[in-house]
């Protein structure tokens, strides 16, 4: 059923929350500057609590169910990180008070840097990039002062693999860097020869996704990253599959210069239907002076009685500030309780689990679905969503027949350099018999796609809206509850 | 599962993870359990000084305003919070029509034809703003021009992001140029290799300043002008849509979100019809589905960088999901009679507090001429690096020291004062500054 609008919902007069009146005189407002019309909804307490209630019905969400998006960590968010975040000495903390008020948040922020150095095993951390594109864009950043800083202007080309987010060469071309594509090879790995004849003094550095995005583990790595250290330039890591790592191996360990985390996929902070996200970035000593303006430090150490007293340090060739103040403090919370309750051998089951229920499911089903790239994977897979002799039957079209069966449908049609891809990943905090019933439910809808193929082009079929024509979206832009002629009058 | 996988031990499965790395023991504190760091974190955030307990007159880009019971309540739906990006819109119409109600309440707000479905923060939707303007001119114009009474870290984020853009000059923020609300010096550096001209609404300093001349400049030259204002203040003043700007940012922490130390805040961006297709973010437009159903979806996506790779003009790929949405859901509580009230709940207690501290000898209200929201420069008789000191012996944060980013305004503080503020937490400001300067 349609839930109207607030706009459509507004009933004049009527009020849903009241404030107490002025305990000062009144003065006039401002002459010249009064605003003549606002054009809010006007609804009840209870109408405004039942439409976002009702709207929220709409929706699925890792709390109803099994949400195997690749490349988007969907595992479980404990409730304990929402109470925690939500601590009044946190939530009401303003980002300007004297840092001797605001102890418990900067060694909060200083700890949680420590801890994230140690689980990649880098020399620095800024907590400030608001998401991991921010992260992306922080680390590209720093590689590009880093030759700037070392009289090698001409540095400016950047090495994407085809495996590659469509972030990393978005965010390579917003600082002026000019973006090479680096091919993979039959067993997905980077194509070590394509690498060498790319590499000279033009070059600034690599971006690299390990596991990357069919999720393989790059086993040529370390020549990989010799490579580009040989001739100079430094690798960025993509760490939005650091779930596949955790406790299992550190980044900075195997020459890894600079890395971004995603605390919403790793570190299970929600995603909150979009956003927040929250992308930390660690670095090795070489960037270290490049950090974005501020990085948490203790400013005077402690001794047996007192704690040390921690504030903010300015780096000296720093990139800059990223946003207001310093970064999202509520996901680094969260975050934090995360790690906390999970430890060393905490995080690497995490990881385990999560590699050994992707392996599970690719197993299961790749008798069923074609498996371009047949090896161990790590934290995800990806399939064919396709076969040759059922041509009109898309990865689409089993994305949407999931739906059906209450399953959020795999990332599909990406990464690119698979045909019709379903990239699925079904993180640790699965069950086995969730598992299973995924299973039974694909090896389902593969028959379907032979027996009833309409039933795939049909679905969904009993979600609050089928499919949606999303030219006639773009082609219309309705983008707001009044159409922009009305607005015009 | 080893034995479909067919493996005998877990650890094969990492084998082709270099061997001389691998498993790695990390030196974290043990294993807590939830009872545990429950305790652990109540200790930690009780060690800081809040709002809840401090009396604060801070502002400057983020305001302690009450946020209904209700906001939070729906926010906890596990149904929006952990649900990601609405790409499946079958299955996401709750937050893809949160997402279509918020961009209508801002377009409204702010007089915009259209809003996106938020940045980062309102430094970042700045950023973004240049941005867009850069590339509307094609790269063209090699100008921008940001206002000195822009808030300070505004112009540092823009700076950092056009970094890569040797060929764009940064300026119009030099002391030299001044912030005198008759905008005489900013004005006159326009010229027709500017893109587009940044000011604040009201100013940092919390100044309502008419912008139309400036505008109306600007455009006399062919350049856009973006207008990054409080949304509090909207509820009762003229929108910026309705004197002509091109762009509207903001930021939209003072709509239902905590103070969170900093964030996660909201950037909002709204433009006029014109630029509709150069805006970058997240965009949810209505359609109907095969039905004939009603139904909204992310469009336009063929600006962002999932399609446009290096082609497009942005990176961000997430906008402030869950933020946006307590802004909406705040907006719509409130409604137009309480968004109203409450700025002008604002806007009395602050020009109570205002007029309540200039008449102590010594303080005197700067820029006392020119009208302001809920934000007002003090200028003291005493060293307020030392002055604030003092009021937090009296558990009062006693505001902005301005000294740090304008050395022209030594010895000022930046107040703020939202509708939480009850009056004798004024007088007691009052009274405090009598007792600690002329005792």
């Amino acid at each position: 059923m349609t839930e109207p609008t607030v706009y459509e919902l507004s009933s004049p007069g009527r009020v849903g929350f009241k404030f107490p009146e002025p305990d000062v005189e009144e003065v006039a407002l401002p002459i010249g500057f009064e605003r003549e019309d606002l054009p809010l909804p006007e609804m009840s307490e209870l109408e405004v609590v039942r439409h976002f209630t009702r709207l929220s019905q709409k929706n699925y969400a890792i709390d109803l169910g099994f949400y195997p998006l690749g490349s988007c960590t969907m595992k479980y968010n404990p409730k304990i990180n929402e109470v925690a975040a939500r601590l009044p000495g946190f939530a009401y903390t303003h980002p300007l008070q004297p840092e001797e008020s605001v102890q418990g948040n900067l060694y909060l922020m200083y700890t949680l840097q420590e801890w994230l150095k140690e689980i990649g095993g880098f020399a620095g951390v800024t907590l400030m990039p608001a998401a991991g594109a921010q992260g992306e864009f922080t680390g590209a950043l720093m590689i590009r002062k880093y030759h700037l800083d070392h009289g090698q202007p001409q540095r400016k080309r950047i090495l994407i693999p085809d495996s590659a987010h469509g972030t990393n060469p978005a965010t390579s071309a917003m600082i002026g860097l000019e973006v090479v594509p680096l091919p993979s090879d039959e067993r997905g790995n980077i194509d070590l020869e394509a690498l060498k004849l790319l590499v000279d003094d033009r070059l600034a550095g690599l971006m690299l996704t390990n596991p990357n995005t069919l999720g393989l583990f790059d086993e040529n790595v370390q020549e990989v990253i010799r490579v580009v250290h040989e001739a100079g330039g430094l690798v960025y890591g993509d760490g939005a599959n650091m779930n596949a790592l955790l406790g299992v191996l550190r980044p900075g360990d195997i020459g890894i210069d600079v890395l971004h985390y995603n605390l919403h996929k790793t570190f299970s902070t929600p995603h909150g239907g979009g956003g927040p996200g929250s992308g930390p970035v660690a670095v090795n000593e070489k960037l270290l002076p490049y950090l974005p303006d501020c990085v948490v430090t203790i400013v005077e150490p402690g001794d047996d009685e007192n704690p040390p007293l921690f504030g903010f340090y300015h780096p000296e060739k720093s990139i800059g500030r990223l946003k207001s103040f310093y970064g999202h403090f509520g996901v680094m919370v969260r975050a934090y309780a995360y790690i906390a309750m999970h430890s060393g051998a905490g995080l690497r089951d995490i990881a385990e689990k999560a590699v050994l229920n992707a392996n599970y499911l690719m197993h299961k089903l790749k008798e069923t679905y074609t498996l371009p790239y047949d090896r161990t994977c790590m934290h995800e897979f990806v399939l064919e969503g396709f076969w040759k002799d059922i041509p009109d039957v898309h990865a689409f079209d089993i994305a949407k027949r999931l739906m059906d069966f209450d399953f959020h449908p795999p990332t599909n049609y990406f990464p690119l350099i698979v045909k019709e891809a379903l990239m699925i990943e079904p993180t640790e905090t699965e069950t086995l018999e969730t598992l299973d019933r995924f299973v039974d439910v694909m090896i389902q809808i593969a028959e379907e796609a032979r027996t009833n193929p309409q039933l795939l082009h049909d679905a969904p079929h009993n979600t609050p809206v089928r499919r949606a024509d999303e030219l006639k979206a773009a082609k219309e832009l309705v983008v707001c509850c009044y159409p922009l002629e009305e607005l015009q009058k | 599962m080893l034995k479909t996988i067919g493996v005998e031990k877990i650890e094969d499965l990492f084998d082709k993870l270099p061997e001389d790395f691998r498993f790695p023991d990390l030196k974290l504190p043990p294993q807590q359990t939830e009872m545990e760091i429950a305790a652990d974190l109540d200790e930690i955030s009780s060690s800081n000084g809040s709002t809840k307990e401090l009396i604060s007159f801070l502002g400057a880009g983020a305001y302690d305003h009450y946020t209904p019971a209700a906001v939070d309540n729906l926010l906890q739906r596990g149904e929006f919070y952990t649900a990601y990006t609405p790409y499946q819109p079958e299955i996401s119409q709750g937050t893809l029509q949160a997402i279509f109600e918020y961009q209508s309440m801002i377009g409204q707000l702010t007089g915009m034809s259209v809003s996106n479905a938020s940045h980062y923060d309102g430094a970042t939707a700045c950023a973004e703003a240049v941005i867009m303007a850069y590339h509307h001119f094609r790269g063209k114009r090699h100008k921008v021009l940001l206002s000195r009474a822009l808030n300070p870290q505004y112009r540092q984020v823009v700076r950092t992001y056009m970094q890569g853009n040797p060929d764009l000059t940064i300026t119009g923020d030099e002391q030299a140029v001044g912030i005198d609300a008759d905008l005489k010096n900013f004005t006159a550096l326009i010229d027709n290799d500017t893109a587009v001209v940044i000011v604040q609404y009201p100013d940092f300093f919390g100044r309502v300043i008419n912008y139309k001349p400036l505008i109306e400049a600007a455009h006399a030259q062919g350049a856009l002008v973006a207008v990054a204002v409080n949304p509090t203040a909207l509820a009762l003043l003229t929108p910026p849509g309705e004197i002509g700007a091109d762009i509207v940012v903001g930021e939209g922490q003072p709509l239902g979100i905590p103070l969170s130390y900093g964030g996660p805040y909201l950037g909002f961006f709204a433009v006029n019809e014109e630029l509709i297709r150069k805006i970058s973010g997240r965009l949810v437009g209505q359609t109907t589905d095969v039905q004939g159903q009603l139904a909204y979806v992310l469009t336009l996506t063929a600006r962002e960088q999932h399609i446009r790779r290096e082609k497009a003009t942005s990176n961000i790929c997430s906008n402030q999901g869950l933020m946006m949405l307590a802004s909406t859901i705040y907006l719509t509580l409130l409604g137009k009679q309480g968004f109203k009230q409450v700025a002008n709940l604002c806007y009395q207690k602050a020009h109570y507090a205002a007029s309540q501290i200039n008449a102590i000898t010594g303080y005197s209200q700067v820029f006392s001429e020119t009208p302001f929201f809920h934000e007002f420069v003090i200028k003291a008789p005493v060293n307020t690096e030392h002055l604030l000191l003092d009021l937090r012996g009296y558990d009062i944060l006693g505001g902005y020291d301005l000294s740090h980013d304008y050395p022209e305004l030594k010895n000022c503080l930046l107040i703020a004062v939202t509708e939480k503020m009850p009056r004798e937490n004024i007088d007691f400001l009052h009274d405090t500054l009598l007792e600690v300067t002329h005792d």
